[in-house]
């Protein structure tokens, strides 16, 4: 009985809050377009359904979070995994790693609009950019931290190097790799949004820029709310991966 | 008439890089092991004989001196650790059935034969287990049925037995003995205990303080198979103490 409560209390916040917000909406008397109503966001959402737009830009903002998430991750790991082999490159490379990452994506943004076009790509390089750092960490941390006992069991097997890749450094340096997976889904649709807002002509950020220019509030809304969902999705898609690789991590009750 | 050996050692040192002028663990190492074989190494701790393994194992260099395997190969070599160095994220079953993978052996293959070692080690249940849910005996057991399993030469052992309490180590000790037995293994064995080198070896050879150097080679001429009350005759108490007198 307690159990089945405590499993709705999420729920019932939720409903809560929108309770709340559709009573200030309604006592504050404030105009619809500065404060619309949980019905007015209702309405405006099924309007964008029903004509397709809606769906159209988030499949369009969620093919650049994507691409991004693929483009980054991938050079982040590769990166990542040569960073922790080698302390010379290490060398070379810290530098300009950290400089990298004192520059706010924010601030180059339209920079790389103007050089990559205001059509997908750039969203994608944005979207790459913002996810490469914390997954590339990560997977330094990661290789770093597997067990020199570990390299002496493989190695005392005449384990080949593909091997010790395989079946040793990466499941072991899973864990972390997942963690820096996490930090950067949900910074990957902050980039694509990011780059949409400097400049498209699609996407979930052309539809918060049109709603906002045409005082479209509950437009908006419906925007922000989709890219809320899509971030959330993002998030349990990694820690569905988690549940599924880590399960040898978990501690059974 | 003594069989050729399998195994020549001879005037091996090893210096470890250090501030000043070198750590000298092990210095002029030399012996001989002959197939089928049950070596013990005694020593105080830091007298090199985790090294001294690491460099039968191949997976350390030794600065002077030379190891020959017989037919000039480094033999297939099954190693357990002073810590049972299990993957986490393994199963009993898929830790032990590792060195097969390597091999590239078939999955039914390997799982075969993973059961059949699960079965000599006495852990029939546990295959789906984890290692976070092992108790320390029964990591260690995984961890000989590894070293096992792919049939090697040549079996390494660091004090493998350490970690554990009393009676589960007597316990392991037959089971050795008995794996040895049945499957006519070569052993280099290391260990801090005189009564576990009696129990097991057919030789006992006895390190000095740092530097290693080898400073006793005694024959265990004691029956097999030895069982607990061996402990309480003439010739065990003999062995022991000329073994404690090497070791100080
Ligand atoms: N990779 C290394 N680099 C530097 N020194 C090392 C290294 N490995 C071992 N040593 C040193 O060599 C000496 C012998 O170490 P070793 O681990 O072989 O001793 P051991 O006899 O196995 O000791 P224990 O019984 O405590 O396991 C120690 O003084 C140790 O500090
Ligand atoms: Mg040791």
């Amino acid at each position: 009985m307690k159990i089945s409560f405590s499993r709705w209390l999420g729920t019932i916040s939720i409903l809560f809050g929108i309770l709340a917000w559709g009573l200030i909406a309604h006592l504050s008397g404030l105009p619809k377009f500065i404060l619309p109503s949980p019905v007015d966001v209702w309405t405006r959402l099924l309007k964008s359904l029903a004509d397709g737009s809606l769906l159209y830009h988030t499949s369009v903002t969620l093919l650049e979070i994507m691409l991004g998430l693929l483009v980054g991750v991938t050079c982040a790991t590769v990166l990542g995994y040569l960073l922790a082999k080698s302390r010379s490159l290490e060398k070379i490379l810290s530098p300009y790693l950290v400089a990298s990452q004192a520059i706010p994506i924010v601030a180059i943004a339209p920079l790389l609009v103007i050089w990559l076009g205001q059509g997908m790509l750039s969203k994608v390089v944005i979207c790459a950019l913002i996810v490469f750092f914390p997954v590339l960490v990560n997977t330094v941390v990661g290789v770093r931290a597997v067990p020199p006992a570990l390299y002496d069991m493989m190695n005392s097997l005449r384990a080949s190097r593909w091997q010790v890749m395989t079946k040793l450094e990466v499941p072991a340096s899973l864990p972390v790799l997942l963690g820096g997976l996490r930090i950067g889904a949900t910074l990957s649709v902050i980039g694509a949004i990011v780059g949409e807002l400097v400049d498209a002509k699609e996407g979930l950020g052309f539809l918060l820029k049109v709603g906002d220019f045409q005082y479209d509030t509950s437009m908006v809304f419906v925007a922000v709310m989709m890219l809320v969902a899509l971030a959330l999705s993002l998030y349990g898609i990694v820690t569905v991966l988690e549940k599924r690789f880590l399960k040898w991590q978990q501690t059974t009750p | 008439m003594k069989p050729s050996p399998i195994l020549t050692v001879k005037d091996l040192s090893v210096v470890f890089p250090d501030s000043n002028g070198g750590l000298h663990a092990l210095e002029n190492i030399s012996f001989e092991v002959c197939p089928r074989d049950f070596i013990c190494f005694l020593g105080p701790s830091g007298s090199g004989k985790t090294t001294l393994l690491k460099i039968l194992a191949s997976l350390l260099q030794p600065t002077t001196g030379e190891i020959n395997f017989s037919g000039n190969r480094r033999p297939e070599v099954g190693m357990v650790f002073q810590q049972s160095n299990l993957m986490p994220w393994r199963t009993v079953m898929d830790n032990i059935k590792l060195p097969l993978e390597l091999d590239g052996v078939g999955e039914s293959e390997a799982r075969a034969k993973a059961s059949e070692m699960i079965d000599l080690v006495g852990l029939n249940g546990f295959e789906d287990s984890w290692p976070r849910d092992l108790s320390g005996g029964m990591a260690q057991r995984v961890g000989i049925a590894r070293a096992l399993i792919h049939d090697p030469d040549l079996l390494l052992l660091d004090e493998p037995f350490a970690s554990l309490d009393a009676l589960t180590r007597e316990r392991m000790w037959t089971e050795l003995s008995r794996i040895w037995q049945a499957k006519q293994k070569t052993v280099i064995m290391v260990t801090h205990s005189i009564n576990e080198s009696l129990f097991l070896a057919d030789r006992v050879l006895v390190l000095t303080q740092r530097p290693g150097k080898i400073k006793l080679d005694v024959e265990v001429d004691l029956p097999r198979p030895r069982k607990d009350d061996i402990r309480y005759t003439p010739h065990f108490g003999k062995l022991a103490r000329k073994l404690r007198d090497a070791i100080e």
